[in-house]
């Protein structure tokens, strides 16, 4: 009973949510309601069974992934009428994506009806006393050991060519070298001297 | 707590709801009540620090301080500026407040003492304290200002470098607990120290990492010398500027209840949480949640330490910190502790 209440409390407001991510005119806002998708989707996740999954949806998209989406945001400098404008310059473009997708999502639903393939019976089989993380690390880490290296070779590779396009050498930057700071001692950076009249001394 | 309801001829599923709801006040009352008495604990000893007499009138020692602090605040009448987004201006405040008492839910206060005993515990701490971010970076964009603006910058790319070397801290704990449930890690340190000592700090080990963690913890509590967010002599007073009354106080109170978060975290994961010290028959007369308070507190007391001597960092200087010296050090010390587990413990 409760399970079902959670699940259409969940699902409605993900839908929402996501529905609001569009229609919502100020880009931060946008990002909250993305947010808040987020975190029913984990929600989703939990009803599901799949604890580390959601922990991981939260930790991931919403503790990473969206603070950088609110970050690069919030720096926008928001003209609304100009957000207005070119409305019907791109309404052919998006009247065909938007065909494109109802196509998609009509075939989607078709082929899932006429049951081409079972995707019920594919679900993964609960091991009971194995915690999901352990299910989870004993699949990855064995069978698909190649494809989970894989993929971390391709987010290195993604990850040094973002560093390297964005890298620039600046000169004449005084830049702080802390070991050297704390090599110093108090005899080679202090001088007492004793100038005579008319003197002066040199630094 | 849902058998004594049970016991009492209650149904099972309302028997669960209400036991689960007490749980909930009987965390989140206390922690309130704790709250109010750290802060004027924090000016106390800052004040001792400073060779001041701090808070002194009201009430015995000035004990009251905080209750009339918070009165006053009750009191204000609640400004929005006028530039100032409004919706997200006033829920930025709730969500700080809000997610500073969420992670209370997996920590363990005794033997079974956690209102939530779920497998993923760590995890949904990670989870939640990623969380926290967004109040301040809410707070200083809506509030439309310049300063407040300034300081949730700061404080989202602040948050997010030290969480990602509390993440790789929180691994080294991990694996030598071999649970991510907050009462499993605490068991796990049961004589962990030759069998004589309850902790996990006194594997030399695990030692730099409960060193890093403390620091990452003040780090991600945006606490001195890292309060780069509320840096007074840059900012004025950084994401809360624009705030006034409640929503001020709500600030306050987020803040201190995570930094009461971040010592238990830091009992809880290396210092033995609920154990005694050391591993002996007798001290375990003494309620586990008296240990767990004392460490509590000596960790508030460390961190208010830290607060009254260590001058502020510079910005550059705290994404090193963060980047170039704590990053590289918790992913070594995952290699060592994976190493010296797997020869150890699984060979």
């Amino acid at each position: 009973m409760i399970q079902l209440f959670a699940f259409y409390l969940f699902a409605t407001i993900v839908i929402a949510s996501a529905a609001m991510v569009i229609f919502a005119r100020n880009p931060v806002h946008s990002v909250m309601w993305l947010i808040l998708a987020f975190f029913n989707a984990a929600g989703l996740m939990l009803l599901a069974g799949a604890e580390f999954i959601a922990m991981l949806l939260v930790i991931v998209y919403v503790g990473a992934v969206a603070v950088l989406f609110l970050f690069v945001v919030m720096m926008l400098d928001i003209d609304f009428a100009e957000l207005r404008a070119g409305f019907v310059r791109y309404l052919p473009l998006g009247a065909l994506v938007a065909i494109i997708l109802a196509a998609e999502l009509v075939f989607a639903v078709g082929a899932w009806s006429a049951g081409g393939v079972d995707l019920a019976a594919r679900a993964a089989p609960v091991v009971a006393d194995k915690s999901n993380i352990q299910q989870i690390g004993e699949l990855l880490y064995t069978r698909y050991i190649f494809l989970f290296e894989a993929a971390g070779i391709v987010l290195l590779v993604a990850m040094i060519g973002a560093i390297v396009l964005t890298h620039r050498k600046r000169g004449g930057v005084r830049t702080q070298n802390i070991s050297a700071q704390n090599r110093r001692r108090p005899e080679e950076a202090t001088r007492l001297v004793d100038p005579g009249v008319g003197q002066g001394m040199e630094l | 707590m849902t058998e004594t309801f049970i016991s009492w001829g209650m149904d099972p599923n309302w028997a669960w709801g209400v036991a689960t709801i007490a749980g909930i006040l009987l965390i989140a009352l206390p922690l309130m009540l704790a709250v109010a008495m750290i802060i004027y604990a924090d000016r106390k000893i800052w004040a001792a620090i400073a060779l001041r007499r701090g808070p002194n009138v009201v009430g015995p020692f000035g004990l009251l301080q905080s209750f009339a602090d918070g009165l006053k605040v009750f009191l204000q009448e609640t400004i929005v500026p006028s530039g100032a987004n409004r919706g997200l201006f006033l829920i930025a405040p709730i969500i700080t407040f809000t997610v500073a008492l969420l992670a209370w839910a997996v920590i363990p206060f005794n033997s079974g003492a956690v209102l939530a005993d779920i497998n993923v515990g760590l995890l949904y701490i990670l989870a939640i304290s990623s969380l926290g971010v967004y109040g301040v970076i809410l707070s200083g964009w809506a509030s439309n200002s310049k300063y407040p603006f300034f300081s949730a910058m700061r404080a989202s790319a602040q948050m997010i470098s030290y969480e990602v070397s509390i993440g790789f801290i929180l691994i080294g704990v991990v694996l030598f607990a071999d649970s991510f449930n907050m009462n499993e890690i605490v068991k796990a340190q049961q004589g962990h120290g030759l069998g004589i000592v309850n902790a996990f700090g006194f594997n030399l080990l695990l030692f730099p990492l409960a060193v890093m963690f403390l620091i990452s913890s003040l780090a991600e509590t945006a606490r001195a010398p890292f309060d780069l967010t509320e840096a007074e002599s840059e900012l004025v007073a950084g994401y809360q500027t624009e705030y006034s009354s409640m929503s001020f106080a709500l600030f306050w109170l987020g803040e201190y209840a995570n930094v009461l978060l971040m010592c238990t975290l830091n009992a809880v994961l290396f210092w033995g949480g609920w154990l005694p010290p050391i591993d002996w028959a007798p001290l375990y007369a003494v309620p586990g949640i008296i240990w767990l308070f004392a460490k509590i507190l000596f960790f508030f007391f460390v961190f208010s330490w830290v607060k009254a001597t260590v001058p502020r960092y510079r910005y550059d200087q705290l994404m090193r910190l963060g980047w170039k010296v704590f990053l590289p050090i918790s992913l070594l010390w995952i290699f060592l502790i994976s190493g010296y587990l797997m020869l150890t413990r699984y060979s």
